[in-house]
């Protein structure tokens, strides 16, 4: 034991926070490292974007507004529903982490613990970013054409990176609740396909049944989809803009504190 | 912090139970400053409950228990920096490297970047890592994994030190290489709580050793404190021939304790290896009685274990 040990003795607050860097950098590497979920967040979309433009393209044309492209259309749809699912990973990563023991560790040392927590979600907004560009370019080469101005763009890239963000904590809330990461598939499944397919992704809503219609119109996803797709074709975006937003924050508030209670309480027992 | 008596470990009165399972019912231990303990006990008995509450993991029902001074519910961030928590329940991340995974533990532990790094290739060296330092932990062997965990609460160089099982499911080699390490690190002056289920390990390892099953202690000392428990040594002969058998169960009367008269044995207690070994050899010469070979049985904590705990032994070695 020769080595002489040096303590950091910064105030509690930027420790807590620097935890939580460390923890990003940790999941991070595991995105990374992971090369088989990496080819994942890369091929999926692709295939996802090509597959439903050819598929759906020619029989929704005609309900799409005059002058829209399919294509363009489906782009923020996709993009979103991309992410919706792409958020699961969050909770696949704190399940296993919960199992594995390495919380354990953690809890052992005299960190603060969510920080293994906003690891997760923070390293997630690394992986939808990949994807997101992944499917941008791919838009680009089969035909994928946009109004938007650079201003549009950082708009579109906030919105989006908002929405991944609370997106990711509430489904933290569902990793720390499962038991397995089989349960956490299936549970995240069953709330992000119908809200992902109930939504503005695919279709225009008004060829939807009246209760499906309103509850499309009126849930979250459709506010970010529509306001992506306002600023990305130059359309009024008229108030799914900070209803996005809105949403976006409600998520975050909800999720936060319960993903932080549950975490505390199961790994303690 | 002050640490009056030197007592790095203090329990008493810990209960823990889930619903209508009681799993400690009342303990009470302490532990030297400098000193191993032994938490001997079969699968079951509470012993990974009661290392995860004294390392703050758990919160026990009823009990004081104090590490190094401070208690675990009120100074738990305190306790969390002078222990090192190691086995069963703690685990190393395996998609970074070892030597990631000890960078990372030490910046944790609030370890300056430079002495996390020292200490980390110091650590990698003494565990024998250096090369695979930089591979990802999920290529290690059983061995090396557990090696590394240990490595990794190691990183601040706590002065209290738990292990949980540490060397469960090793095979032979490792764990002596196991042993090698505890020893060391029991030379450098840490506390050091063991929990196992192997009676070698807590023979060979610790100071004093405490046996609990159903959630309570049910004997305690030291290794040789708990074989005189059970018993003395233990003289075995092998004669020629049952003839030979009988007649020296005449000669040496009461103090034979068992005899097979297929294999031709004889066993009796001893008090005193010196002499009464001598006795018996010269007893036995002087009335021709041949002896085809002869053993001396110390009681092992095999033994104690089995007395105290009425379960089988092949229960145990199941493991």
């Amino acid at each position: 034991m020769s080595v002489n040990l040096e303590f950091d003795t910064k105030p509690k607050a930027i420790q807590s926070i620097n935890d939580s860097w460390i923890m990003i950098k940790r999941s991070s590497t595991h995105i990374l490292r992971n090369t088989d979920q990496l080819l994942g967040a890369f091929f999926q979309p692709i295939m996802f974007l090509v597959l439903f433009a050819a598929v759906f393209g020619g029989a929704i044309k005609g309900s799409l507004p005059p002058g829209i492209n399919y294509l363009d259309f489906l782009m923020a749809g996709i993009i979103v529903q991309t992410v919706a699912f792409g958020s699961t990973t969050t909770a696949v990563a704190i399940c296993n982490d919960l199992q594995k023991g390495i919380v354990d560790r953690f809890r052992s040392l005299p960190m603060n613990n969510i920080a293994v927590l906003n690891g997760h979600v923070v390293s997630d907004l690394l992986r939808n970013t990949i994807s997101t560009v992944v499917m941008l370019m791919t838009g680009l080469v089969i035909g994928f054409r946009s109004n938007a101005t650079v201003i549009d763009w950082l708009f579109i890239a906030g919105i989006l990176l908002l929405f991944t963000f609370a997106f990711s904590w509430l489904m933290a809330i569902m990793g720390v609740f499962s038991k397995s990461v089989e349960a956490v598939q299936w549970m995240t499944f069953i709330i992000i396909f119908p809200l992902t397919f109930a939504s503005t992704a695919f279709v225009p809503s008004d060829s939807m049944p009246y209760y499906l219609q309103i509850f499309a119109e009126n849930q979250p996803i459709t506010q970010v989809i529509n306001a992506v797709r306002a600023l990305m074709l130059d359309t009024p975006i008229g108030n799914y803009g900070w209803l996005s937003v809105a949403w976006s924050l409600g998520i975050l508030a909800v999720s936060v504190p319960i993903a932080a209670y549950l975490f505390k309480r199961k790994a303690s027992n | 912090m002050v640490n009056k008596s030197n007592i790095a470990i203090k329990v008493s009165g810990l209960k823990k139970s889930y619903g209508k399972n009681k799993v400690l019912t009342g303990i009470d231990f302490e532990v030297k400053q400098g000193t191993m303990l032994a938490l001997l006990g079969p699968n079951g008995a509470g012993k990974t409950t009661a290392v995860r509450i004294l390392s703050t993991l758990l919160k026990p029902d009823e009990g004081d228990i104090s590490i190094a001074g401070y208690d675990v519910l009120t100074q738990a961030d305190c306790v969390r920096r002078v222990i090192g928590l190691t086995g069963q329940s703690a685990a190393v991340d395996e998609l970074l490297t070892g030597r990631e995974n000890l960078v990372m533990m030490g910046r944790l532990y609030r370890l300056t970047k430079k002495s996390a790094k020292l200490r980390a290739d110091e650590l990698l060296k003494d565990f024998d890592l250096t090369d695979a330092a930089d591979r990802p932990s999920k290529t290690y062997s059983g061995g090396m994994r557990r090696r590394l965990d240990l490595a990794v609460s190691l990183i601040a160089i706590p002065p209290i030190i738990f292990l949980d099982e540490p060397t469960t499911g090793l095979d032979p080699r490792s764990r002596l290489a196991m042993w090698d390490i505890i020893e060391k690190l029991m030379a450098s002056g840490t506390t050091i709580l063991l929990t196992t289920q192997y009676l070698e390990e807590a023979d060979k390892l610790a100071d004093q050793i405490i046996v609990i099953d159903g959630g309570k202690i049910i004997a305690e000392g030291t290794a040789s404190q708990l074989k005189s428990k059970v018993g003395k040594d233990r003289l075995e002969l092998t004669l020629k021939d049952s003839q030979a058998v009988a007649s020296a169960k005449k000669i040496l009367g009461k103090a034979i304790i068992g005899s097979d008269d297929e294999e031709n044995t004889v066993s009796l207690t001893i008090n005193d290896i010196n002499k009464d070994v001598k006795n018996v050899l010269e007893a036995l010469s002087k009335a021709n009685i041949t002896i085809v070979s002869m053993e001396v049985h110390k009681p092992t904590l095999d033994d104690v274990f089995l007395s105290l705990t009425g379960k089988q032994k092949n229960k145990k070695e199941e493991a």
